[in-house]
């Protein structure tokens, strides 16, 4: 029933891949950088469960469970980290924070 | 590379989840390219949520509705919530936008861009010397999934659950105050 | 009895030693007891020794004494070893006692002095050195003690050391004699490598055997050897050091650059005289470069102003006469000569010491004067050690000794008439800066007060070198017999000369002397001067009182090239090798830090771009 040639799901991965790859590497602001990380994650699970529809199996689709469960993680800590940047330095800009110089 | 969508080897009957599945890829790039680009945080995570919507549509297309529907309530539903509730949060307000836009010089975009660009290229490259193929023609669905996670893939569950465990605890801490002494973590 | 000859060097070097450790805690007296006492000990040693050695001669006319092995490598096996004969014997009685005399006498002049201890640790750590030279069986162990006597010299030159100008002078003596050194060192491995091995003895028989006479080799180490005894023993060209080496103290002069170390290169000639007799050329160099030196260190000596100026140049003088002597061939003759030159120029230098001492310190001849009624003791001694040095015929030994060196210059085979007129020329010369000297010193009006007499330890040294400046020339013959069992005799050769005839002529030199010097400094005390200011003296008088101009000259040809290369290697070429090395990193360091920017987005785009960098190395590779 389904016979979506893999080729282009792979592309479609790839396009949001750079897509989030893009974003991360134009916003200061560190939401819009979070935001830009989820797409390219969830770009990455695209291509997986592309992967596994070719071969018929669950694991595909297992991965990107896991996939899911990490981004979810990655979010929680990341937002609380947002939060205690906007209130350390009151701005949201990831070129402020550059105490490592050098 | 593209394969016109009536070179199919099936019946001509799968055409249909080939227009759908173009369409939502429509969708979901555009609407990425769109979030991307916006000033107001606010604007960007609806973009988000209708990229990843489009995705779930792709995901069904693909033969996997169990992970199609994990992607609305989880994706979509609890992770783009938080960070709703988050950009709320922060109350950010019309000077950040305008913030924002100082920030995005069109220049800006140009060495990012060229570097997405080769990468696609290199994937396009590595796609086209590959062998073509084509999805299964069953739908997968929760209950190999499950039999799948229950059985080979359990112990990547306990995982899962142990990092989802320290993702709450790591946010619990940073977000901690002092109630007597909001200032003192 | 003999079997104590390794005391005689091990006493001094363990004082040397005892002092350097602990001199700054012992008190004076016992400084002093260990100083003076380690040589006094050596002397008498010296003296059983010698005493035995004459009465009960070994066989074959030398004792060895072997200690250890030095060095036990394939088939090079010197060991620390003494050898005992005829030569050595005398060189080491002379060299002890008038070490030990001259120890007494600086107990009492250095007293006052913060390096006490310091001074007495180098002056035993010379003995030792020195006697070890003497003593030394092989080449190698006389080159340990060539050079413990050359840095001996250079610690004491330098002994004053706040005063920069005595740390040049030492620097010079040390660097001037490195030079020598150096040909000295090269002389010995070509002896080890064509003969095989480095004992004296043994080097000598099978140099004999080997070489022809005149062969390269024998010419090549006898000519390299000559080299190290012209640096030590302060003869043409590398005789620059000695003047300059009057900055240390009286008694170091004394010893090291008067009687002891200068001789060294001496002892070194007529220790080897084999390799010598086998190098004609080499030979005659060494009788030209003695003739040479005794008359232009004779004309420098002349126009200088300190006392121990001319006192050097005439050690200088006199050496050239040793020199002289050992290039006709008459080896016995220059040990005499080395004897009796040791007698009495330590005695002048003592007795110089006292003068200026007594004149608080006061150096030039031109304040001195009328100390024949002030410094009695000091006017006697130097009377009598400057006859002796100028050769006043019969009474003084000096004058046999000088006789039999000019002598044999113009009789043997090696010499000639004019080697033996340039002897004459030079007891001119001798006589004229000697009295010169005694003149401008004792007689007059006295310019500059006495402050002190010389004490007890001062005089005895002085009075009992005067004594053996007298004697030590009547037992001229006995000496001959004696030395002639260890160095060959002169051969009866064409008699050029008669003998009497040379020692009338010399004894008329010496007189020419005498009354030339009377005459211009006592008779008429502005003739001098007058002399001095003429144009054509002026230029003389500068010309002789630089000694030749040889200071200038090395300074020209030597010193500024290398101070020159050595500012524009400051920053040393090979050095830079490694510091670039460094300046490599430190630059890459800066470099890469820059990337260390900060920024969140720099971080993730270097991430990415290496990403994309590795694809397409997998994908085209």
């Amino acid at each position: 029933m389904e016979l979506v040639p893999l080729r282009e799901g792979f592309i479609l991965a790839g396009v949001l891949f750079a897509l989030g790859l893009i974003g991360v590497l134009v916003r200061r602001n560190l939401i819009f950088t979070l935001m830009s990380i989820e797409v390219m994650l969830n770009a990455a699970g695209l291509a997986f469960v592309v992967a596994g529809a070719r071969w018929g199996q669950p694991d595909g689709q297992v991965v990107f469970l896991f996939i899911l469960a990490m981004a979810a993680a990655e979010v929680s800590v990341g937002l609380a980290l947002v939060l205690e940047l906007h209130r350390q330095y009151k701005s949201l800009d990831t070129d402020v924070i550059s105490r490592m110089k050098g | 590379m593209k394969a016109a969508p009536w070179t199919c080897t099936a019946s001509c009957r799968e055409q249909p989840m080939m227009i759908v599945f173009y369409v939502a890829s429509a969708v979901a790039i555009v609407s990425t390219a769109l979030m991307i680009t916006r000033l107001h945080a606010v604007h960007a995570l609806l973009y988000l949520i209708v990229s990843l919507l489009a995705v779930s549509v792709v995901f069904y297309t693909l033969g996997a509705p169990f992970i199609a529907a994990l992607e609305v309530i989880v994706y979509a539903g609890a992770i783009m919530v938080l960070f709703v509730f988050v950009v709320m949060l922060l109350n950010l307000g019309e000077q950040a936008a305008q913030a924002e836009r100082a920030l995005l010089k069109p220049s800006m975009w140009a060495g990012p861009s060229i570097l997405a660009v080769i990468l696609v290229g290199e994937f396009l490259y590595l796609l086209a010397k590959s062998s073509g193929g084509s999805s299964g023609t069953a739908m997968i669905g929760p209950r190999e999934v499950g039999a799948s996670l229950f059985g080979p893939y359990l112990i990547g569950v306990e995982l899962a659950s142990i990092l989802l465990l320290g993702g709450l605890v790591g946010a619990y801490h940073l977000g901690w105050r002092n109630p007597s002494n909001p200032e003192v973590r | 009895m003999l079997k104590l000859l390794w005391l005689v060097p091990a006493i001094p070097f363990v004082g040397a030693l005892v002092l350097a450790v602990l001199g700054a805690r012992m008190s004076h007296k016992h400084v002093t007891v260990v100083g003076v006492g380690t040589v006094a000990a050596s002397a008498f040693i010296s003296i059983l020794i010698a005493t035995v050695f004459l009465s009960a001669p070994p066989a074959s006319g030398m004792y060895t004494q072997t200690l250890w092995t030095w060095i036990d490598v394939g088939s090079f096996r010197p060991q620390i070893a003494f050898y005992l004969d005829a030569l050595s014997l005398v060189m080491m009685l002379v060299v002890t006692f008038v070490s030990f005399l001259i120890h007494l006498y600086s107990a009492e002049f250095m007293r006052t002095d913060e390096g006490y201890s310091r001074f007495f640790a180098y002056m035993n750590l010379f003995v030792a050195c020195m006697v070890t030279l003497l003593l030394a069986d092989n080449l190698l162990l006389l080159y340990l003690g060539w050079e413990g006597v050359g840095l001996c010299s250079y610690l004491l030159i330098g002994f004053w050391y706040q005063d920069p100008v005595n740390g040049l002078a030492g620097r010079k003596a040390f660097i001037v004699t490195r030079v020598g050194d150096t040909a000295m060192a090269i002389g010995l491995f070509l002896l080890f490598h064509s003969l095989g091995t480095l004992r004296i003895q043994d080097l000598l028989h099978a140099a004999q055997v080997q070489w022809s006479t005149g062969s390269a080799y024998a010419i090549a180490a006898a000519a390299l050897l000559l080299g190290g005894a012209v640096g030590k023993s302060a003869q043409l060209p590398l005789q620059t050091w000695l003047p300059d080496a009057m900055a240390g103290p009286t008694p170091t002069s004394a010893l090291i650059h008067a009687a002891t170390m200068v001789t060294a290169g001496v002892y070194l000639i007529a220790r080897t005289h084999v390799l010598f007799e086998l190098a004609p050329p080499v030979q005659f160099a060494v009788a030209a470069i003695g003739a040479a030196t005794l008359l232009m260190a004779g004309f420098s000596a002349l126009t200088q102003n300190d006392i121990k100026r001319v006192l050097a140049y005439s050690t200088v003088s006199q050496i050239g006469y040793m020199f002289l002597a050992l290039g006709v061939g008459a080896w016995g003759a220059a040990i005499f000569h080395f004897m009796t030159h040791a007698f009495f120029k330590a005695l002048l230098f003592l007795a110089a010491g006292i003068i200026i001492e007594a004149l608080h310190h006061e150096h030039d001849i031109f304040r001195m004067g009328g100390l024949r009624k002030e410094l009695p003791v000091a006017f006697w001694t130097f009377l009598i050690a400057g006859c002796s040095l100028a050769g006043l015929p019969l009474i003084t030994a000096g004058y046999y000794s000088k006789d039999l060196i000019l002598w044999s210059a113009g009789s043997s085979a090696a010499g000639s008439t004019v080697l033996w007129a340039a002897g004459i020329a030079g007891v001119v010369l001798t006589s004229l800066y000697t009295f010169r000297l005694i003149f401008l010193v004792f007689f007059g009006p006295v310019r500059t007060p006495v402050t002190k007499q010389p004490g007890l330890a001062m005089t005895i040294p002085v009075c009992v070198l005067a004594v053996l400046s007298i004697v030590g020339g009547f037992d001229k013959v006995p000496f001959a017999r004696f030395i002639a069992t260890a160095l060959p005799t002169l051969p009866e050769a064409a008699a050029r000369i008669s003998e009497t005839l040379s020692s009338v002529v010399a004894a008329l030199a010496f007189l020419c002397g005498l009354l030339g010097a009377w005459f211009v400094y006592q008779r008429n005390p502005g003739l001098a001067s007058a002399i001095v200011e003429n144009p054509a003296g002026r230029v003389l008088h500068r010309f002789w009182s630089s000694d030749w101009g040889m200071d200038w000259l090395y300074d020209r040809l030597f010193v500024r090239p290398v101070v020159w290369i050595a500012r524009v290697n400051k920053a040393d070429v090979i050095d830079s090798i490694y510091v670039g090395l460094a300046s490599v990193a430190t630059f890459c360091y800066r470099v890469l830090s820059l990337t260390e920017t900060g920024k969140l987005r720099w971080y993730a785009a270097w991430i990415a771009g290496g990403t994309v960098a590795f694809v397409a190395i997998v994908m085209f590779l």
